[in-house]
């Protein structure tokens, strides 16, 4: 079987890494080397890493830093971050990255979805949403690290981007990032019954059973954590065990001796 | 050894030539069909779409040489994913295009069983053996690899299936004819098990 991913998201920021609450407040964690190493040699199921302010200081991605990273990492990377074209897009994959992610770049652009699912497969394009609940009781699109509302609803933009050539979603609550209060389930629900392709829940992962509920009421395919893996004593693999009692497939169950 | 990756301009590299480095193997990364001629394992990466991958190894002149190397050289090849799949004699993808020949079969797209399987097939899942191989030496039953695709070989001869994986029904997720072997995962990406398939293929 198909096992549930649980993936680390590494954000990093004046090349450090950092974690906030709501996409602010952001407090360093940690560098990022040390980090990746840490992972890789505990097995994770992939890892997420996203340059959170490229796009607004119109920064391009690092792509040396990539390099020296997927140098140390055995495990699938995606990597995120200041994408406006193409050819960024083929820089990163040359410097090591397996998935990139589009966010706000998608937004103005929308072909270069289309474009680099052609070019590069749709495997390796990983569509990012950034949403929050409005007063009207819905969501809405943000761009620009959750800055910039985009008059898009969450589900309408997530079929659009499947529709463009994406291969998965990455859905973040804005809200819910950094607070340990479990996933905007609602929000993951209306991304996941509208679309075929995999979804990764993001945004509010704070216990182990949080992961459940997006895996398995919520349709997610993956969970993304990164405040529960920074700031508790929680980690992947006893994560992997918990949903292994739970009755989810995890890496590593089929051959568990 | 002489290992040579096979350059076409279809996906990451970076990953696949470092995960060799930390084997011992130092290969060249080439696109040239003379680099064909040092070569003792040849592996056949790529992401991408089928047609685009074959457009691109003709335009690189290297579908005749490669064929010569595995028929003739007897010259172990792997191909990975995508490589997996341009190893067969035809695929859907992009419109359709005739593959290398080198295990007869087709490559079509998934089809969903329905209920919780997505497509592409993204995520780890199990591989279990059809019959040993040495390319799966080590490698338990039930192991997971790295999968990302919406595409997939059928061959035309059960034998040449050493693996499948539980999705969609079931897949073919290694295949081997000769010198000639595919993997439908990421070797390079699937962490301690990955190189041990690298490490078998290299000891081939």
């Amino acid at each position: 079987m198909l096992k549930a991913r649980i993936i680390p998201t590494l954000l990093w920021k004046d090349s450090g890494l950092v974690k906030g609450v709501a996409f602010d407040s952001w407090r360093r964690v940690g560098t990022l080397l040390p980090a990746i190493k840490v992972y890789n040699t505990r097995e994770v199921d992939e890892l997420i890493l996203l340059d959170i302010t490229a796009t607004e200081e119109r920064r391009a991605p690092d792509f040396a830093t990539v390099e020296d990273i997927s140098a140390e990492c055995f495990v699938p990377l995606t990597v995120g971050g200041g994408i406006r074209s193409l050819d960024d897009i083929r820089q990163l994959l040359l410097a090591g990255a397996d998935k990139i992610c589009l966010n706000s770049a998608a937004y103005e652009h929308p072909n270069l979805v289309r474009d680099a699912a052609h070019l590069f497969g749709s495997q390796c394009i990983v569509a990012s949403i950034d949403a929050r609940k409005n007063s009207a009781d819905g969501h809405e699109c943000f761009s620009h690290c959750g800055r910039r509302p985009t008059g898009r609803t969450p589900a309408t933009w997530a079929a659009e981007l499947e529709h463009l050539g994406a291969g998965e979603i990455l859905i973040t609550s804005i809200e819910c990032d950094g607070t340990l209060s479990g996933f905007d389930l609602d929000l993951i629900r209306q991304v996941t019954s509208r679309v075929s392709i995999p979804v990764i829940a993001s945004g509010g992962c704070g216990t182990y059973e949080h992961m459940l509920l997006a895996l398995r009421e919520a349709g997610a395919s993956a969970v993304a954590a990164a405040s529960l893996f920074h700031f508790t004593e929680q980690t992947p693999k006893e994560a992997k065990a918990y949903l292994h009692r739970h009755g989810l497939p995890v890496r590593g169950s089929g051959a568990m001796p | 050894m002489n290992a040579l990756i096979v350059d076409y301009g279809m996906g990451n590299l970076g990953s696949l030539r470092r995960a060799l480095e930390r084997l011992g193997v130092v290969p060249e990364v080439s696109g040239k069909p003379d680099t064909l001629r040092a070569a003792d394992r040849i592996v056949l990466p790529g992401v991408g779409s089928f047609k685009d991958g074959m457009a691109n190894l003709h335009r690189a002149g290297m579908v005749e040489p490669l064929r010569k190397a595995v028929l003739e050289e007897r010259v172990p090849l792997l191909g990975i994913c995508l490589g997996l799949q341009l190893l067969a004699d035809e695929g859907d993808e992009g419109g359709g295009a005739e593959g290398l020949g080198l295990i007869p079969g087709k490559v079509v797209r998934l089809q969903s069983a329905g209920g919780t399987e997505r497509i592409p097939h993204v995520g780890w899942n199990e591989i279990h053996p059809s019959k040993s191989h040495a390319l799966l030496t080590g490698i338990p039953k039930g192991s997971d690899f790295y999968f990302v695709h919406s595409y997939h070989l059928l061959p035309v001869h059960p034998d040449d299936i050493i693996a499948t994986t539980p999705y969609c029904g079931s897949f073919v997720s290694a295949v081997a004819r000769g010198p000639a072997s595919g993997v439908q995962f990421h070797p390079e990406k699937s962490s301690r098990l990955g190189f041990a398939l690298l490490r078998n293929f290299l000891g081939i």
